[in-house]
């Protein structure tokens, strides 16, 4: 695979990506689920690094859902890389005024891709990282891995949480790690929505 | 010069007058009601300096005391069978055969005699007499001997129609209802019941007060009321008895029917002459006389967390792990009480319980429907509101949930017959009952809305853990958000947690009759 194929693979899968994102059924969230219209940039990243606009999710103003961000992330080769890429940024945190939905501390182990078309993210904690607690701040954490995977590498549809390299009952007592989560866009509401 | 002098003399004969009677003391309120085998009656005592005093010669008089001044001890000695008291006469308190007991207030001496306060009763004379001797100050009894006289408490739980009522009972004691014209009457088998307070009624129910009968209660009705049941159970040393009295025309759902306002329930149901006894001390829950099987056996509710795992913690140490115990309970007793429904907690203290054990809790025991019950944590504090939620299935759920229904095999049982068994794998044993435990989350989020503040996301579907496993209808509640000051607060107060248990309870009700019209249907 030339790198120009991949830089096309890539933008086109960040398009279907926002796509999918606009034209599905919003649920009870309300409203498409357009990401922020500013894309962030990665102020580390040097300009020639060729990059794609990532859709990353994070916790609305409110603190009530997910909301799609864009940011620009490095052009990676491949599918694994370019996930480990995108959830590399997803763990940096967000831009103001989104929220955090992973505690500062939580690391990307590992990232892979099955022949069935699931993702793994694997994700580690520093010992002094602060617990996620509760149902919603839980919902909140777990879908923003599952979303920031599913939306921006369209051939996965299901991602499943490891946590230390094991497979997890839960992250806090509640959402069920033990199966890969599909993408639940009940939990997604439009970034202008809740400003 | 001259009028001086005389207003001085008159002010100082006024000073060396005898004190009157009345400068000494008043009367209590209410008397003080003495309760032992010979009968009852009122004995008099003086309030003085807001502690109730009783002389020492009524106390000589009723108990058989000998009582005299003892300079050399610098008190009054009480003797009885050889064993002594001695009061002191300038400090709050007694000796009983060598240990001290602290009194609100020294010995008295007033213009009838020596005055001690009444707490010598049971904590100075008590030790040394030869029968019980129990002071209730609220209830005004002073109960001498091997009587039994259980408090009972009364309130409106809800004005309804149909308005629900509860007496609860301590020590736990057999009762039974009968009707009278207008009202019911508890029949409580003690010697006197103690009935604190009387009870402003609401709804059908205009009061709750003692009735006729030393060991009655009486719930006073509406000339409006309807029929009315009433449900006993006992628990932790209690008798509850539930009383529901439906509006004009209407049937409550269950129990027993024990009559209208104007006249008793014909049939079997109970009678004046006849009274419907409730089931005695030490039997489970039970219906006065048994109404139709209800589908809705057995609830199994789930406080979440608890040990080490606090889950989430609010303001002022308000943590998720007490809170939803002390409503699970809350909500155990409602159910029991007046449902009669076996109700298992999957912890009843604060301890850790794994997600697979309280599963295991569930289906083990056969449950027919299970709550987990938490509060909830947000990224922002603002969030507030509780939530309901049911399981929600990805691919690989649904694919169980199908694979269930045409996967059921027959196998053939001891006899002969043939038995159906439906296979699932284990953890996805919720995936067959989403449909109904999405009907009962319904049922949860009205019932909730009544009475708590709702979530702008107030009915959500989740892979909740908790829930994967339970092989009947089951959800979760969020009751409050702890992050928000304001709601944890809140939560803390006895007063939510009625509320959410009281708003769960009637989500079961509502269920239960949900269920019964399927199983008709």
């Amino acid at each position: 695979m030339t790198r120009r194929r991949v830089v096309r693979l890539c933008a086109g899968a960040a398009l279907c990506s926002l796509l999918a994102l606009s034209c599905s059924d919003q649920g009870d969230a309300g409203g498409g689920a357009q990401p922020a219209s500013a894309v962030a940039t990665d102020p580390a990243m040097s300009a020639e690094v060729p990059r794609i606009a990532a859709t990353l999710f994070f916790a609305s103003p409110d603190g009530r859902t997910l909301v799609p961000v864009l940011r620009e992330v490095a052009l990676a080769e491949g599918l694994v890389p370019q996930g480990r890429a995108i959830l590399t940024a997803q763990l940096q945190g967000p831009p103001p005024p989104y929220g955090a939905v992973l505690p500062p501390g939580t690391h990307l182990r590992a990232f892979y891709v099955t022949e069935r078309g699931d993702a793994f993210v694997d994700l580690s904690f520093d010992a002094d990282a602060r617990r996620v607690v509760g149902t919603s701040a839980e919902l909140l954490a777990v879908y923003a891995i599952v979303h920031t995977v599913t939306a921006n590498l369209p051939t996965i549809q299901r991602v499943q949480i490891l946590i230390d390299g094991r497979e997890a009952d839960t992250l806090a007592g509640h959402v069920d790690l033990r199966r890969p989560l599909e993408a639940d866009m009940s939990r997604v509401r439009a970034a202008d929505s809740t400003r | 010069m001259r009028g001086s002098a005389t207003f001085s003399l008159a002010a100082l004969l006024l000073l060396m007058a005898p004190v009157p009677q009345a400068q000494e003391g008043t009367a209590p309120a209410i008397p003080l009601t003495l309760l032992s085998p010979d009968g009852r009656g009122p004995v008099p005592t003086l309030m003085v300096n807001g502690a109730e005093l009783i002389a020492l010669d009524e106390v000589a008089d009723r108990f058989g005391v000998t009582v005299r001044d003892d300079a050399l001890a610098g008190g009054i000695t009480l003797t009885y069978n050889g064993r002594t008291v001695v009061v002191s006469n300038d400090q709050p308190m007694a000796s009983v055969s060598g240990r001290i007991v602290a009194l609100p207030s020294p010995a008295r001496r007033l213009t009838d005699g020596w005055f001690v306060p009444l707490e010598l009763l049971p904590r100075a004379l008590a030790p040394i007499y030869d029968a019980r001797i129990d002071l209730r100050r609220a209830s005004r009894l002073l109960i001498v001997g091997d009587l039994l006289v259980p408090r009972v408490t009364g309130r409106i739980d809800a004005i309804g129609p149909p308005t629900r009522a509860t007496l609860e009972i301590a020590p736990a004691a057999p009762v039974s209802v009968t009707t009278e014209a207008g009202r019911l009457v508890v029949h409580i088998d003690a010697d006197e019941v103690d009935l604190l307070p009387p009870t402003t009624g609401g709804g059908l129910i205009e009061e709750i007060r003692r009735g006729d009968l030393p060991m009655t209660v009486a719930l006073v009705l509406d000339s409006r009321a309807g029929v009315a049941r009433g449900v006993s159970t006992e628990a932790d040393g209690v008798t509850r008895v539930a009383i529901d009295v439906a509006g004009p025309g209407l049937a409550v759902a269950d129990g027993t029917t024990v009559g209208t306002a104007d006249s008793p329930a014909p049939g079997p149901s109970p009678s004046s002459a006849d009274p419907s006894v409730l089931p005695s001390a030490g039997t489970a829950a039970a219906p006065l006389v048994a109404g139709p099987r209800a589908r809705l056996e057995t609830i199994v509710l789930d406080p979440g967390h608890g040990g080490d795992d606090t889950g989430a913690v609010g303001g002022g140490a308000a943590e998720e792990k007490m809170i939803a115990l002390a409503v699970a309970q809350r909500l155990r007793a409602l159910i029991e009480t007046r449902l009669g429904i076996r109700v298992i907690l999957t912890r009843g203290d604060d301890r850790n319980v794994s997600l697979d054990e309280r599963a295991a809790v569930a289906n083990n025991s056969k449950a027919d429907l299970f709550l987990s019950l938490h509060l909830n944590a947000a990224p922002a504090a603002s969030v507030a509101g509780a939530e309901v939620i049911s399981l929600r299935l990805d691919r690989e759920g649904e694919d169980a949930r199908r694979a269930a229904a045409s996967d059921a095999v027959a196998l053939r049982v001891l006899g002969g017959s043939l038995r159906t068994i439906d296979l699932i794998q284990w953890d996805l044993a919720q995936a067959r009952h989403v449909d109904t435990s999405a009907v009962f989350a319904q049922m949860l989020e009205e019932q909730l809305r009544t009475n708590v503040t709702m979530s702008s996301q107030p009915r959500q579907r989740a892979p909740l853990r908790v829930l994967a496993a339970v092989d009947m209808p089951a959800a979760l509640v969020e009751m409050a958000y702890l992050t928000n000051p304001e709601q944890a607060e809140l939560a803390r107060s006895e007063t939510f947690q009625a509320s959410a248990a009281q708003a769960i309870y009637d989500a079961i009700v509502a269920f239960r009759a949900y269920l019964e019209a399927q199983g008709a249907a």
